[in-house]
């Protein structure tokens, strides 16, 4: 249903011919020696050159010969391919055709061992080292240092998930340059000289980067490794599996290693289209939520007692069938935005088909009948319009409730990136953030609810690009000003949320306006077309309610019946009305793979595989289909799908499919609808009623926090950053709080405290993270982006984990 | 004192106070920067590039055509900086100059200044020698206070803000590049190049870099022209220099002579060897230049003839060792150097050099295995000219030359300890007190 990226219109590039190894080829201009020599067949051996870091000519590995550098001179001493451009008529001799290379090379690898220790039969590299595999191919199998090697106390820990083994470390310099030239963040660096240089890090500022663990992927050696996976595992019994991360809507590709049944370890994969080699440490250690101790294991259904007892699953499907039966026209289903578009597709047409209703939404989180009619009309089917790799040739990138390096992390890397090369990053927010310092971006500094006056009064080009985020749901006329600013100037827009099922949702028609391949509900022809497609006599006409107005229904009993996937009640716009729905509606369904507030309220649990046990396919922000596979097969782990399915069967409507193969066969077949796309409405900009005493609050989920998608990996949690309140040093004192002191922040539901520190917001604003340091500010407060919060002085909070 | 001497930077040490602003005045100084600030930048290139002066920094690079390579209409601020990190053991002649006549160096610094039209000018010092930094710093100010330095110099629209900086140690930040980068707040490590320190040099900005003496002797070639700055030196290497006599001579010390000039005739200018002193090794220009022996006393001592006999002319270092120095003991001293200053970046250099040491270690306690000389002769061509930057060539090249001239001694170094064939104390001053 989703376009595949065409390929972009290739602009001529100017070719130069030179002759390595006797064997003429051309590769463009400004290509480095060492990644010409590919292009023939050679390789010539390297360990501080990497294709996305600017070159260093540290390690002297990948010397070569060049006999003429293009003048008809040639060089007297051997050069570092991986630090010179090619030149017409150049003749380079690699180590295979020049003994003075080939001794070059041989003598620095030597150099490279005689300080490294021989410990690769316990080092995690050992099997995939690239020191390992080079020696093996160009060095000398016997030494002739018989000398004292240098050693360091080990290890030392760079972060709490990243450690550092100094004596194997061949001063690369690949995860310095990393952190200064990729993410940014500094505090990593070589320190010390002479054989005594090493890696250091700055005691009084803690290395804590949202990118740490790409230094682990890219060192060359055993040096920096994983605090987790140290010394738990061996390369050559790891089976590997690409894949795609869960856990933003960036689609970035992954590669999984299992053994024995057991995911040991997640590493980037390499898609230079999308995330290219990064990813984020949350993609890279938030792996173990599914293997926590409340995993769902088996059906339950609650007996007569009341409570929820184990059963079999044709048990488990018949009771399900049997309550949704009894609640026939009157059941609602929330997706949430953690599904596959497959699965996500499942739900879709199980509501229509089976069901025969349109209360179907997957938004989990503050959301508007605006935000509906704006993915209709210029979200669903769009496919890639904006794409990581296109934010690189931007004049400029807005960004509108969107907060790229908690929310994003490629499109923040690739932004960073951009704006190293002349990008302008314009920040609709309301204050200055590490991530918008890091991308050199200028802050318009907007009050929550403001973002319309804001976007309004911008200035673009043809060339921008504006980024709106999910938060722009609570701005009444929000993305009808994003839509305007973009119409005004032709920019580009695109939404990017923050779940990786989010947009695939969208496409198939989770929502209770939308059906699947973005056909209009309300338009006659577009319900006509998937009811033939889908082989039903009709779709159900009736506009559906949205999350809340499904919430409402269950409590006022209108709705009698609910089936719930993957929702974290915490999430939802009102957690405490969400509870009461839950608790008053008459039947609930949940298929989870965990044991949530759903869970443990439903009439019918239904545990479903978690991501690792299913392919399927996830829709990313720009569109793309991002299929993976199964990385675990076991048997017993059903998909969201087959659950459906059985539901559907027992209730004598099958879906026409069980397998997610066959969901993606139709979904390919039904197609995005061909006729005219629905038009936004648009909404006139609302501000929110500012009682006095009272401030707006800013707040988004950091990107490591308490999220349960996280649970299971407390070293990487241990790397998030200190949750924190900011407001402008006016605001603080205004309450009667000094900065470094506690504030806290409450509504009528209930207050959160958090350590006070003055930022550049405007007056009026306080900012706190969603979800971080245990202290749960959504679900707290019942309040989130924009709304009317009270702070005042408050006393410092006993140590709400209780851990030290 | 002969005729082959021409004392020119060397003439004014002895004055009173020669270090004062009042006392350089006396005899001339800033009289040069005058001229030169009535003539265009680009006819004092000219002057310059003419003269046919070559970097005294070692390299020899000619001063002119380096101030001629600053693009001019490259809109960022050009920088002159001026390398005092002097460092390089045996190399001693920048240190006593900037401490005997600073204004010479200062008065340097603002006519070169003025010919690349650079608005700021640093001198890096080597930081260790506290007393040369105050002496600069006190010179700068007198300077500032005559108008010679700050805005409209001498009401000729000139300006020039002059930062006497002080480096922490590091003999690589004697590397341009390395300089550079310690001068901007990093750790100094030498930069890839291009781009060259011409056209991103400083904080990204066209910077010229010259060592302390190419840039003192800018004036004298203001003052008295380029036919007597040619009358002295040879056909290439052109002009006078400062030659650093040190080791087992009766008078060491900085001898001032046109280049060319013969060791032989420098060490009859010093009083020739010790009592009872030999020659049998010396250093052309520091530790870092291969070293030569006997049979090459009467090599003109300029860029051609010493790199024709297998050396650089360097620094002008000249360390002269008699026939009680053990080669090898000195080798390794050497090699520790290089081992400990090394900046770490490149492998070639950081592990060779520590490699380098423990064999040579072992030779020098007598405990060489065979073999050990070829192993040395290996990892210095696995070192030489695959390093990042000269620093490992430098700390190679002792070795290869000493084992070309002394292979016995290193054979040697399997048997005996160096302090058994070669006494350390004999080759001391006092060595001759203790016999008698």
């Amino acid at each position: 249903m989703t376009l595949e990226a065409t390929p972009e219109t290739q602009t001529p590039v100017e070719l130069i011919t030179l002759t390595i190894d006797d064997v003429e080829v051309s590769v463009p201009k400004g290509t480095l020696v060492i990644r010409a020599a590919e292009l023939v067949g050679t390789e010539i051996p390297r360990f501080c050159d990497h294709p996305l870091l600017e070159p260093v000519g540290a390690c002297r590995q990948c010397l070569v010969d060049i006999t003429d550098a293009g003048n008809g001179r040639g060089f007297p001493k051997p050069q570092a391919s991986c630090t010179i451009e090619v030149a017409a008529g150049m003749v380079v001799k690699t180590q295979v055709t020049s003994p003075i290379a080939e001794k070059a090379q041989r003598g620095n690898m030597e150099f490279l061992l005689i300080n490294h220790p021989l410990d690769c039969p316990v080092c995690d590299k050992g099997g995939e080292c690239p020191l390992q595999n080079q020696s093996m191919t160009h060095g000398q199998g016997e030494t002739r240092f018989t000398e004292t090697k240098r050693t360091f106390p080990k290890p030392i820990q760079v972060s709490e998930q990243v450690l550092l083994d100094r004596e194997r470390c061949v001063l690369c310099a690949r995860c310095t340059r990393f952190s200064e030239q990729i993410a940014g963040d500094p505090f990593i660096e070589l320190i010390e000289r002479g054989s005594q240089q090493q890696v250091g890090i700055y005691e009084q500022e803690p290395f804590h980067s949202y990118f740490s663990g790409n230094t682990i992927q890219i060192c060359p050696v055993g040096a920096l490794t994983s605090a987790d996976y140290r010394f738990r595992a061996r390369p050559f019994d790891l089976v590997s599996t690409p894949s795609i991360a869960e856990h933003d809507s960036c689609g970035s590709a992954i590669r999984v290693d299992h053994r024995r049944g057991k995911v040991m370890r997640r590493l980037a994969g390499d898609d230079p289209e999308v995330n290219e080699e990064w990813i984020t440490d949350k993609d890279r250690f938030a792996f173990t939520s599914a293997t926590q101790a409340d995993r769902l294991t088996t059906p339950l259904v609650r007996n007569a007692a009341g409570k929820l007892e184990p059963t079999s699953w044709p048990y488990a499907l018949a009771a399900a069938a049997k309550g949704l039966a009894a609640a026939a026209g009157k059941v609602g289903v929330l997706t949430g935005g953690r599904l596959t578009v497959e699965d996500a597709y499942a739900y879709s047409k199980f509501a229509r088909t089976v069901l025969r209703t349109n209360d179907i939404d997957f938004r989990a989180r503050a959301h508007s009948d605006e935000e509906a009619s704006f993915l209709a009309s210029h979200v669903a089917v769009t496919g890639p319009v904006v794409t990581h790799a296109g934010l690189e040739k931007a004049s400029t990138v807005v960004l509108v409730g969107f907060e790229p390096e908690d929310e994003a992390g490629a499109v923040f890397l690739r932004l960073r990136k951009a704006s190293r090369k002349g990008v302008k990053v314009i920040s609709i927010a309301s204050h200055t953030t590490r991530g918008l310092t890091k991308m050199s971006g200028e802050l318009v500094r907007t009050v929550p609810g403001n973002e319309p006056a804001a976007l309004a009064e911008l200035e673009l080009d043809a060339n921008a690009v504006i980024l709106v985020g999910e938060r722009l749901a609570s701005v009444r006329g929000g993305y009808t000003a994003a839509l305007a600013a973009a119409k005004k100037s032709g920019a580009s827009l695109a939404w990017i949320p923050r779940r990786a099922g989010d947009r695939g949702s969208v496409e198939v028609g989770c929502l209770p306006t939308l059906l699947p391949g973005g056909r209009p509900l309300d338009v006659a022809e577009a319900r006509a077309d998937l009811a033939a497609a889908w082989g039903v006599r009709a779709i159900p006409s009736k506009k559906g309610r949205d999350t809340s107005g499904i919430l409402d229904s269950a409590t006022a009993g209108t709705l009698k019946a609910l089936v719930v996937a993957g929702v974290e009640v915490a999430d939802l716009p009102d957690p405490a009305a969400a509870r009461a729905a839950l608790d008053a509606v008459g039947f609930l369904v949940s298929l989870e793979v965990r044991e949530s507030e759903v869970s443990t309220r439903a009439d019918v649990v239904l545990p479903i595989a978690p991501m690792v046990e299913k392919p399927g396919s996830f829709v990313n922000w720009e569109g793309r289909m991002r299929a993976f596979g199964a990385v675990l097969h076991e048997p017993n782990s059903l998909t969201d799908i087959r659950v459906l399915a059985g539901i559907a069967e027992e209730l004598g409507a099958p879906l026409g499919f069980r397998t997610v193969d066959q969901a993606r066969a139709e979904m390919t077949e039904v197609g995005p609808w061909d006729g005219d796309r629905p038009v936004m409405t648009p909404v006139e900009h609302g501000k929110k009623v500012a009682t006095r005493g009272t401030v707006a609050l800013d707040t988004w989920p950091q990107l490591v926090d308490d999220g349960r998608g996280q649970d299971g990996q407390e070293l990487f949690r241990a790397t998030a950053r200190p949750a924190v309140l900011r407001a402008s040093a006016h605001t603080l004192g205004a309450f009667d709080i000094d900065p470094g002191t506690f504030a806290t922040v409450s509504t009528e539901a209930g207050s959160v405290t958090l350590p006070a520190e003055v930022a550049d917001l405007p007056d009026g604003v306080v900012w706190a993270p969603a979800n971080s340091g245990g202290t749960a500010l959504h679900a707290t407060l019942g309040a989130g982006f924009g709304d009317r919060v009270t702070v005042a002085p408050g006393k410092a909070p006993r140590r709400a984990r209780g851990k030290k | 004192m002969t005729d082959t001497l021409t004392p020119v930077l060397s003439a004014d040490w002895g004055n009173d106070r020669a270090w004062t602003l009042k006392a350089y005045e006396q005899t001339g100084g800033y009289a040069a920067l005058k001229t030169a600030l009535t003539m265009a930048p680009d006819d004092v290139i000219t002057l310059v590039k003419d003269s046919g002066l070559r970097g005294r920094g070692g390299a020899g690079f000619p001063t002119g055509m380096k101030w001629s390579f600053i693009p001019q209409d490259n809109p960022k601020p050009k920088y002159l900086v001026v390398n005092a990190d002097e460092s390089e053991p045996g190399t001693c002649k920048d240190i006593p100059l900037m401490l005997a006549t600073p204004h010479t160096l200062i008065e340097g610094v603002i006519i070169a200044a003025h010919a690349i039209r650079a608005k700021t000018a640093f001198i890096y010092v080597r930081g260790e020698v506290l007393h040369v930094v105050r002496r600069l710093r006190a010179a700068a100010r007198e300077a500032a206070e005559a108008g010679y330095l700050g805005e409209n110099i001498l009401g000729s629209g000139v300006d020039l803000e002059l930062i006497i900086h002080a480096g922490a140690g590091a003999y690589i930040c004697g590397e341009e590049t390395a300089l550079l980068d310690s001068l901007e707040g990093r750790r100094g490590q030498p930069r890839l190049r291009p781009p060259f320190p011409a056209l991103e040099g400083l904080y990204a900005s066209p910077t010229v870099v010259n060592n302390v003496e190419s840039i003192a002797s800018v004036p004298s070639i203001v003052k008295n022209g380029v036919e007597w700055f040619g009358s002295m030196g040879t056909e290439k290497s052109k002009g006078y220099t400062l030659y650093s006599l040190s080791g087992h001579v009766k008078r060491p010390g900085q001898y001032e002579a046109p280049l060319g000039i013969t060791l032989r005739q420098l060490l009859d200018l010093g009083g020739g060897m010790r009592e009872g002193s030999q020659l049998k090794f010396w250093t052309p220009g520091g530790s870092s230049t291969p070293i030569l022996t006997a049979e090459h006393l009467d090599i003109p001592l300029d860029y051609e003839a010493v790199g024709a006999a297998g050396s650089m002319l360097g620094t002008k270092a000249l360390q002269v060792f008699d026939q009680t120095t053990s080669v090898v003991r000195c080798v390794l001293r050497w090699t520790e150097f290089y081992k400990h200053e090394s900046c770490g970046k490149c492998t070639p250099c950081r592990e060779g050099t520590w490699w380098l040491v423990q064999t040579l270690q072992r030779l020098d306690a007598g405990e060489g295995k065979s073999g050990d000389i070829e192993l040395l002769l290996d990892l210095c061509e696995n070192i030489v000219g695959r390093a990042f930057c000269a620093l490992g060539d430098g700390a190679a090249s002792p070795i290869t030359s000493a084992i070309q001239y002394f292979r016995k001694e290193f054979e040697a170094g399997m048997h005996t300890p160096s302090s058994w064939a070669f006494p350390p104390e004999a080759s001391t001053l006092f060595a001759q007190e203790v016999k008698a």
